[in-house]
């Protein structure tokens, strides 16, 4: 299976390079023959992708440990769902599927814009195959997949259990299908410019493609906010990592692209920033990948394994993709991409669409420093230095608040030009709200009048009510206009105009994700305590009591999947009952470990389980660090018991039997005379807001890409010309 | 107005902007940064009060916990100078001795042991590896082969 799978490697990187030769020689002498040719390698790649994908999969599903990636990351005791996902937890594997989905989902909008953009295509098609080669010859000359050993081991190091949460089977893909996806309107960008063709028309067409890529994106950065809060143990949801912020890159830019994006189809304006933008999104995709994959930087995310190499071909990569983007946008600016027309006012959407562009890139560009000044600081000074979050929050804060504002503002400002009275009309009623809001917040002084999150209170309020004003006021105009019931004319509303109401939808998405994040970060009370059976504390005006310890053997596949020592904590307010919480620690073997038949149990890896209590205004968040200290004398006891029993020949089935009752007795000795425990404790408010904000972003941006009636009749209409185009050519 | 005047001015409020942003960019990320450094770096020199931040693997053998505060050495990646470094904050999941850490420290002052650092608090980070090598697969083949 090795052997086939590393052909398809080999023959997909063959089909790379005939596909490029073939798109591009074709485009320039006008043979179709050749395009389609090219076409169909970008489809012969997906097809080798899947087979060697397939391959891999099926080796971590069936632990065929002959496959080095599958020993070295995943096990027999390691359960199915998680051997899946443990191929993307390996480099080979990561690439492999960056590989798999860059070729499919450039197939799918290929076969959908067939017969549109015929001059581009090609070029976008070359652009789209060089990717295509890059990742097949990373995994063929730098992480080989399919290296193979000749006798198995009999048992693999399994995936790391502090990967085993469900979001390891989604947040990866969808992280690498917002960096696959935002390659496409590079490609096409690419193309465009190639053959001096930058109307709004590639916009259009794959403005689809850009949508999903943010949309797929931004569910990747919040599914991994949401595991950082309830699996690290730490309670937060961003720490400005490099790894993080290599997702965070590409995301802002492309939010910016989908805005500016709009003048460009609307006025002909801002071709030389579109252009650019969606050049640096496709860079920045990659640079991300880059970074999570290169160990360049010191993250907490170590993917990175001794003698790497896979950095020098991204480098080099990342390079080309510069120097070509720079090349293109310099040499077209003065005729392919001069504007058709100008600003008209600084009170207009483009204004403000602008200003939004404005400070995403600004963001961009305060995150991209504070990323690399490691890098930047030791070119310059010789000495590597780092920034921390405190660096980061200093500028992002006060550009998110006026980010958050702008998408209150842009909406209902009119194209062109605009008045001041008829923006004080369309602002009226937020601009109310938003007063209440500071009068509310004057009055009750949330979290001892702490400024900055208050400004996002009324920043926030003004922006929602703004958007829920627009769908009002749609829905009303529609129901006017016909006999349709409210719920009728807001579905229909929503599907008429899918760019503009989805929009809607996610910036109030948006604000509520903001407001949750201030709040949560500015108003949260946490404490470290060490507290013995019986003790309490309380923390932002709730009691925790630490009522018991438990204690428990988790099985998995039949065999121990690990120890897991926790506690019984009762939260209670001003005496009334609220929850009780079980946080705990599970304790996972070490693979293959020489030490002691019961230390063992205790050398692998430990994980946090916090014990939540969510709500929309609170969280209650506690995670525990048993002392097992107690018990490690008599730990160490059973090994010698164990090791002396072995040596007189004690046989394996009876030696499991009396290991399981050891381990038994080791819980109930923890639980019969627990030792004190050390406790993290969270109160923080409204972090619900953050999860509940992402879904509305997410369904908004949902509705905003869903194609429309009138975009699939536009692609029929389109295709039935570029036959009859075809056909009036043969003829 | 003249309009091409107005799109001049515009133009240098922008760059204006622009690079006011850069510089203070660069002012306060060399002014707030810490140091990244490898415990044989600090052996060699510290300054009093500054902060650094710290990078190198968890020394076996040398996490002590007490009741309020953690005690650990952490030695060079590919060396074995190292420093002690007493911390109070939340301990990340994956730390463990052998482990790659991140952890902002000062010196620990007069009358603490030689080479002996504070962390900062809650500044604790440990690699999240996407596998654990300390262990090899059980009865490894004796030869690798690429297919």
């Amino acid at each position: 299976m090795a052997v086939v799978g590393h052909a398809c490697l080999i023959l997909g990187l063959a089909c790379c390079i005939y596909g490029i030769v073939a798109s591009v020689v074709g485009a320039r002498s006008g043979r179709e023959a050749l395009v389609r040719s090219g076409r169909r390698s970008l489809y012969a790649l997906f097809a080798l992708a899947v087979i060697a994908f397939v391959i891999t999969e099926f080796a971590f599903v069936t632990s065929d440990f002959h496959f080095t990636v599958v020993a070295t990351h995943s096990s027999t005791t390691t359960p199915w769902y998680y051997r899946l996902a443990a191929m993307w937890s390996s480099q080979q594997g990561s690439l492999m599927l960056w590989l798999t989905l860059l070729a499919g989902w450039s197939s799918l909008c290929v076969v959908m814009l067939r017969g549109r953009l015929r001059d581009v295509a090609p070029y976008a098609v070359a652009v789209l195959l060089g990717f295509g080669a890059f990742f097949t010859a990373v995994m063929l000359f730098s992480a080989l997949p399919f290296e193979t050993v000749p006798i198995a081991p009999v048992e693999g190091v399994g995936l790391n259990p502090l990967l085993r949460h469900p979001s390891m089977m989604i947040h990866p893909i969808m992280l690498y299908s917002g960096y696959t996806l935002f390659t496409i309107p590079f490609a096409f960008a690419v193309g465009a410019l190639i053959v001096r063709r930058v109307d709004a028309e590639w916009l259009r067409a794959t403005r689809v493609y850009a949508l999903a890529a943010w949309l797929a994106l931004g569910t990747g950065i919040i599914l991994g906010a949401r595991w950082s809060y309830v699996e690290l143990g730490w309670g937060g949801y961003w720490a400005w990592d490099p790894v993080e912020n290599a997702a965070l890159l590409p995301w802002l830019t492309g939010t910016a692209f989908l805005h500016s994006v709009k003048i460009q189809e609307r006025r002909g304006m801002m071709k030389i920033w579109n252009a650019s933008l969606v050049l640096a999104t496709g860079t920045l995709a990659i640079l991300g990948t880059f970074l999570v994959r290169s160990g360049v930087l010191d993250s907490i995310h170590a993917f990175v394994e001794e003698g790497n190499t896979v950095a020098w071909f991204f480098t080099t990569l990342i390079v080309v993709m510069i120097a070509s983007s720079v090349y293109l946008v310099i040499t077209r600016r003065d005729n392919a991409l001069k504007s058709a027309s100008r600003l008209d006012s600084l009170l207009s959407r483009e204004s403000a669409f602008l200003a939004n562009n404005l400070v995403l890139v600004a963001i961009t560009f305060v995150v991209l420093w504070g990323t690399f000044f490691p890098l930047i600081s030791e070119a310059l000074t010789g000495t590597k230095e780092a920034v921390g979050p405190p660096w980061f929050d200093q500028y992002t804060v006060p550009l998110v608040l006026i980010l958050v504002l702008l998408s209150g503002v842009g909406p209902v400002i009119a194209w062109r030009r605009t008045s001041w009275s008829r923006l004080w009309r369309s602002m009226r009623l937020p601009a109310i709200v938003a007063l209440l809001v500071a009068i509310g917040c004057a009055v009750f002084r949330p979290g001892n009048g702490d400024v900055t999150p208050q400004i996002m209170f009324v920043v926030g309020a003004f922006a929602i009510a703004v958007s829920l004003q627009e769908l009002w006021r749609g829905t009303r105009a529609r129901q006017a206009m016909t006999d349709e019931g409210p719920l009728r004319a807001f579905r229909l509303l929503l599907a008429r105009n899918r760019a503009r109401y989805g929009g809607f939808i996610v910036h109030i998405g948006v604000a509520v994700l903001f407001i949750g994040i201030a709040a949560s970060s500015s108003f949260q009370s946490v404490s470290d305590v060490r507290l013995s059976s019986g003790e309490q504390a309380t923390i932002g005006g709730y009691t925790f009591n630490y009522v018991k310890p438990t204690a428990k053997l988790e099985t998995a596949a039949g065999r121990l999947e690990r120890i897991t020592l926790g506690a019984q904590v009762r939260v209670t307010k001003d005496g009334k009952f609220i929850s009780n919480l079980y946080p705990n620690r599970g304790y996972y073997p070490a693979i293959g470990s020489t030490l002691g038949a019961v230390s063992t149990y205790f050398a692998g890896e430990s994980t946090s389980e916090i014990g939540l209590k969510a709500g929309a205004t609170k969280d209650l968040w506690v995670a525990e660090t048993p002392d097992i200290s107690s018990l490690m004398p008599v730990v160490r006891r059973g090994d010698a018991v164990f090791a002396k029993a072995t040596a007189q020949g004690l046989k394996p089935a009876a030696r499991a039997i009396f290991l399981g009752a050891a381990l038994n007795g080791l819980t109930t000795r923890y639980r019969s005379n627990p030792p004190a425990a050390q406790f993290r404790i969270i109160v923080s408010p409204m972090v619900f807001w953050i999860w509940l904000g992402a879904i509305i972003v997410f369904i908004g941006g949902l509705i905003a890409a869903w194609p429309s009636v009138g975009a699939v009749r536009g692609l029929v209409r389109a295709r039935q010309a570029a036959r009859v185009a075809e056909d009036l050519g043969r003829a | 107005m003249d309009p091409a005047r107005k799109r001049r001015i515009r133009m240098i409020v922008a760059l204006s902007c622009a690079v006011m942003l850069v510089g203070a960019l660069a002012y306060t990320s060399f002014s707030a940064a810490s140091t990244a450094v490898q415990p044989s770096q600090l052996l060699a020199s510290t300054n009093p009060g500054e902060t650094y931040q710290l990078t190198g693997k968890v020394v076996d053998g040398s996490v002590v916990r007490t009741r309020d505060e953690i005690r650990f050495r952490v030695r060079d990646r590919n060396d074995k100078k190292s420093v002690a470094v007493r911390y109070v904050g939340a301990v990340p999941d994956p730390f463990r001795e052998g482990r790659e850490v991140i952890i902002d420290v000062r010196a620990a002052g007069a009358g603490a042991p030689a080479n002996s650092f504070v962390g900062e608090k809650d500044t604790l980070i440990t690699k999240c590896p996407s596998k654990f090598r300390e262990t090899t697969p059980v009865a490894p083949a004796s030869s690798a082969k690429k297919s």
